[in-house]
């Protein structure tokens, strides 16, 4: 065994001290340490997107990273995206254009869009189309995901 | 699935990681750079390496340097970085080009240029690229420096000329000509997928004829390779439909195909015909 080393996590803003072992993967720890249930996890090699956490402004994988490798940076998820009653822009956009269903990639795909377009509000039809594609979602058949995001943009870019 | 338990060293310096290399390597010890792939293989338990020396915190790896010959890629660069043009000479719009198609947004903000040279799968596109560009590899080890050129390079499917306690600090990728021309095309089932077959090519145009061709493949054979015999077919010959088809025939005739479950050598053989001519054709544009 290893031993534990204890790290700060700060999600959206609210440090969790916890105590890990270096192969606690960043997902694990936002859900099971710090109880941060919302980021789903899939298939836990990086292929579906279901983990999708912004790390430092960026959109990344989180079970492709280890959460000792994450204590001290900003991590945002989607429990941080709506303002108390008030939805963010992206999570409105998703109810409006129906899209999802069951619900499972949405958190990803959430954090994958907002992360994407706060980056590069500018980003072209075509390059958004192809950020999508980073995620899986088994129910909608994309496209009510794909209006939902191009919606968001505009109202983001506002 | 969990990856095994591990010892976690984390550098901050390039002599500290290198000699923490050293110490650990012949135990298992290996280095996590972007984790896009090691981490995948640890989760399904293929690699259970006993220590990570983790150079995400070592201080001046993710530089990228030029002196108007060489463009130097340090250990850190990440794939992302490359998503706008890192110098001014059609080797910034080639990577730009490239990078697009290495797997998705979230894994390029994480997965750097030198890890993909380390983990060696024959479809990555930066192995391609430091293939068909003929570029070096700089490892760094507690037993010194050493500059390794890309035909002797790569081993086999992810298997490669760097000795386990050596560090890839930095990639070298020689600036190519003002005017010179580049094409890239892969195919994939699906996108972000490896590709089945994928294909660069770089030349310059003199009086008209082709001259200078680099045709790389990738994906088709162990290691992605320039191929000679296609390079033949283009050079002194007026850039077109014709000679097009003629390199893409030649490197299709001389490759020896990978063949997996699901993808015979025929296959893989007509793909690397239709990769090589549509690298080609975008070249133009
Ligand atoms: C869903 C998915 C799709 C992908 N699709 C593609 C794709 O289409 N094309 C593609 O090319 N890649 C693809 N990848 C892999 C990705 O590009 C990785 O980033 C890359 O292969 C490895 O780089 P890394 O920095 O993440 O290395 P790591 O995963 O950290 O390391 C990989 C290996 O290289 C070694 N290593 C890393 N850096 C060094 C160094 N500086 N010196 C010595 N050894 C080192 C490690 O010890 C390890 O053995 C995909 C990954 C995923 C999860
Ligand atoms: S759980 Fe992370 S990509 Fe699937
Ligand atoms: S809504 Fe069910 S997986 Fe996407």
């Amino acid at each position: 065994m290893t031993d534990k080393t204890n790290i700060t996590l700060t999600i959206n803003g609210h440090d969790h001290a916890i105590a890990v072992e270096p192969r606690r993967t960043l997902v694990d720890a936002i859900r099971e340490d710090c109880g941060q249930t919302g980021t789903h996890i899939g298939c836990e090699h990086g292929i579906c997107g279901a983990c999708t956490v912004i790390v430092d402004g960026e959109p990344v994988r989180s079970c492709l990273m280890f959460a000792v490798q994450a204590a001290h940076k900003q991590i945002r998820t989607v429990e941080g995206l709506a303002s108390g009653d008030t939805l963010h822009p992206m999570q409105q956009a998703f109810m409006d254009h129906h899209g999802l269903q069951c619900g499972f990639c949405t958190p990803g795909f959430l954090m994958l869009a907002v992360g994407v377009l706060e980056r590069n509000p500018d980003i072209s039809d075509d390059d958004l189309l192809d950020v999508l594609s980073s995620n899986l979602c088994r129910c909608t058949g994309y496209q009510g995901i794909i209006k939902a995001v191009r919606a968001a943009a505009i109202e983001m870019r506002k | 699935m969990k990856p095994a338990p591990f010892i976690r060293h984390v550098p901050k310096t390039l002599d500290e990681a290198l000699k923490i290399l050293a110490q650990v390597a012949p135990e298992d010890g290996r280095v996590l750079a972007g984790g896009q792939s090691l981490v995948p293989i640890m989760a399904f338990r293929l690699a259970k390496p006993a220590h990570l020396v983790d150079i995400n915190e070592v201080e001046n790896l993710d530089k990228i340097g030029n002196d108007g010959k060489i463009l130097r890629i340090g250990a850190r660069v990440r794939h992302g970085a490359f998503h706008t043009s890192v110098v001014d000479n059609p080797l910034g719009a080639l990577l730009t080009f490239v990078a697009r198609h290495i797997a998705h947004y979230p894994i390029r903000m994480r997965g750097t240029f030198c890890g993909s040279l380390a983990h060696a799968d024959p479809a990555s596109e930066w192995c391609l690229t430091a293939a068909t560009l003929d570029a070096t590899m700089v490892a760094k080890s507690t037993r010194g420096e050493r500059a390794i050129k890309a035909v002797d390079y790569f081993e086999g499917i992810m298997s490669t000329a760097l000795a386990e306690d050596e560090l890839l600090a930095e990639v070298h990728l020689p600036l190519l000509a003002a005017e010179a021309k580049f094409g890239f095309n892969e195919f994939s089932r699906r996108a972000g997928d490896f590709a089945m077959s994928a294909s660069l090519v770089t030349y310059t145009i003199k009086n008209g004829k082709i001259a200078g061709a680099h045709v790389g493949v990738g994906g088709a054979e162990p290691s992605p390779r320039r191929i000679a015999e296609a390079e033949a077919a283009l050079n002194g010959q007026a850039p077109g439909d014709e000679a097009f088809r003629a390199a893409a025939e030649a490197a299709a005739s001389v490759i020896e195909p990978l063949e997996d479950h699901q993808t015979t050598g025929e296959y893989r053989r007509d793909l690397v015909r239709a990769v090589v001519r549509r690298a080609l054709e975008n070249s133009q544009q």
